[in-house]
């Protein structure tokens, strides 16, 4: 078509009508978005969330102190400090993940001999202070024993791949 | 009680009234038109819009309102006080004051007034004022810049927006809205003016800065164009002005080319409905159209904006307009000739 042509044709409006007609179609579709707070979307049992230290079903705490989540965390998120404790065996005096540095790649878990550090489901601890990020041992280990059963049926589940 | 609304004061506090019939309606049709468009856009994008405040978030305007109420209202140090504080008002209330003469059904409007549409269309000149003071008054590069482009934008589409409303007149014979509406009781002007009556609806985009031609506000390039400074009451009177002006163009629209509060199927059940639905409903489907353009069409490059003002829509109308005008010459169809 010639220029005069094209300009003619364009005062039809017909790319815009196109257009509007492609959107009025869409709103007439069903909604994409899920009501967030009141529903949630499923995760995979791989969901690397929240950390949180486990226990021993007799309620010993399973972390031996090893250091390998410490050695291995590429963000430096980790402190751990350990003395041996009255009973002779050793376990840490200090576990602490700065949560503002962790990037969440999971291999505190996967370093873990003993399953102790996990990432949980829970993706919702946003808080108000920037201090509150900073997990110690009694908060990891209330995570634990918080989301124990999700935990280990998330273990259980993924078992089979690992 | 006839004999009092015949006194001074009789008429008076009947103006008063007829005002806030008008007025208060306006007031709730921008807050829930802001809901509208923010529901409408969201469906349109595969989303919900509010839906917390209250049922389907019906609530979310008067939520929306007290935040702005309760916020800090920031005047910048370099600003000219008065003038800052002025620019909003003038805005807010040029958007209302236009609703003088629209003729929301028959017999009901606050002025009927001869020069109705002269005088609509002189408020909504006067509107780019409020958005200069704006500009000027905030001492700030953005909005200066924001409010030069609104400027220049607004007075190009009045132009033709212009010619567009002479045609019409040409048509009619008066420039009595009412008398305007009652002409269409035959056909719409939309049908036989289809190029006016699309060209009208663009110029009314551009005229109210919406999408694609909100090249005022600009976010994307100059934050929000000329209500960058504005914070809190000042930012949402603004605002309320831009939907009611929106509603005013929409209301304009409807009374010069679709037939006001005129019934579109003039027989039995339709002409029982009485004339407000339909002019609201004729409004809504232009509002809709408002924020359905934004949901599709990105926004135009400024150079692109003044050749379609110019270059496009100037001599289509006024070519429109010697067209019209000769064959109603011709054929004798003149009004009052």
């Amino acid at each position: 078509m010639n220029r005069l042509g094209r300009m003619a044709w364009g005062l039809v409006l017909s790319e815009i009508l196109a257009g509007m007609a492609l959107t009025l179609r869409f709103f007439f579709k069903p909604k994409a978005t899920i009501n967030y707070p009141y529903e949630k979307n499923p995760i995979s049992p791989r969901f690397k969330g929240e950390h949180a230290l486990r226990r021993y079903p007799n309620g010993e705490e399973r972390c031996i102190a090893c250091k390998l989540c410490e050695a291995v965390c590429p963000a430096q998120a980790i402190t751990i400090e350990a003395e041996p404790r009255d009973d002779g065996s050793r376990r840490t005096t200090r576990y602490d993940i700065d949560m503002t540095k962790c990037i969440y790649c999971g291999l505190c878990e996967e370093a873990c001999p003993v399953d102790a550090i996990v990432e949980g489901p829970n993706f919702e601890f946003a808080t108000e202070t920037r201090e509150e990020l900073m997990y110690n041992k009694a908060k990891l280990l209330e995570n634990g024993d918080r989301w124990e059963p999700e935990l280990a049926k998330r273990l259980e589940l993924d078992a089979p791949y690992r | 009680m006839t004999a009092f609304f015949n006194t001074d004061i009789g008429i008076f506090i009947l103006t008063v009234l007829e005002s806030l019939a008008v007025i208060v309606p306006l007031l709730i049709g921008v807050a829930y038109l802001t809901y509208f468009e923010r529901k409408v856009m969201g469906a349109i994008q595969l989303r919900k819009g509010p839906n917390v405040v209250g049922p389907f978030g019906l609530m979310q305007p008067f939520a929306d309102a007290l935040k702005m109420l309760v916020k800090e209202t920031i005047i910048p140090a370099g600003s000219d006080r008065a003038l800052f504080v002025l620019a909003p008002m003038i805005t807010f209330g040029l958007a209302v004051v236009a609703w003088a003469v629209i003729p929301v059904n028959y017999h009901w409007v606050v002025a009927n007034i001869n020069v109705g549409i002269l005088y609509l269309f002189a408020i909504s000149s006067l509107g780019v004022y409020g958005i200069i003071i704006a500009g000027w008054a905030s001492n700030s590069k953005y909005a200066f810049l924001g409010a030069l482009r609104s400027a220049a934008q607004m007075v190009s589409y009045e132009v033709s927006m212009g010619f567009v409303i002479v045609t019409v007149l040409i048509c009619v014979g008066s420039l009595n809205l009412s008398d305007i509406v009652m002409a269409q009781r035959h056909i719409w002007f939309a049908i036989p003016l289809l190029p006016l009556f699309v060209i009208f609806f663009i110029s009314g985009l551009a005229e109210t800065n919406r999408a694609p031609f909100d090249l005022a506000e600009g976010e994307t390039e100059i934050v929000a164009g000329f209500f960058v400074e504005y914070s809190a009451m000042s930012f949402a009177l603004f605002f309320l002005g831009e939907y009611a002006n929106m509603i005013l163009i929409s209301a304009m629209t409807t009374t010069l080319f679709l037939g006001g509060w005129l019934s579109p199927i003039p027989f039995a059940p339709f002409i029982w409905v009485p004339g407000v639905i339909w002019f609201l409903l004729k409004i809504l489907v232009c509002l809709f159209t408002f924020i359905w353009v934004r949901a599709t069409l990105p926004r135009f490059r400024y150079d692109q904006l003044m050749a379609l003002g110019w270059k496009v829509f100037l001599p289509i109308s006024l070519f429109y307009l010697v067209f019209v005008a000769g064959v109603m010459e011709i054929f004798g169809w003149l009004p009052n000739a």
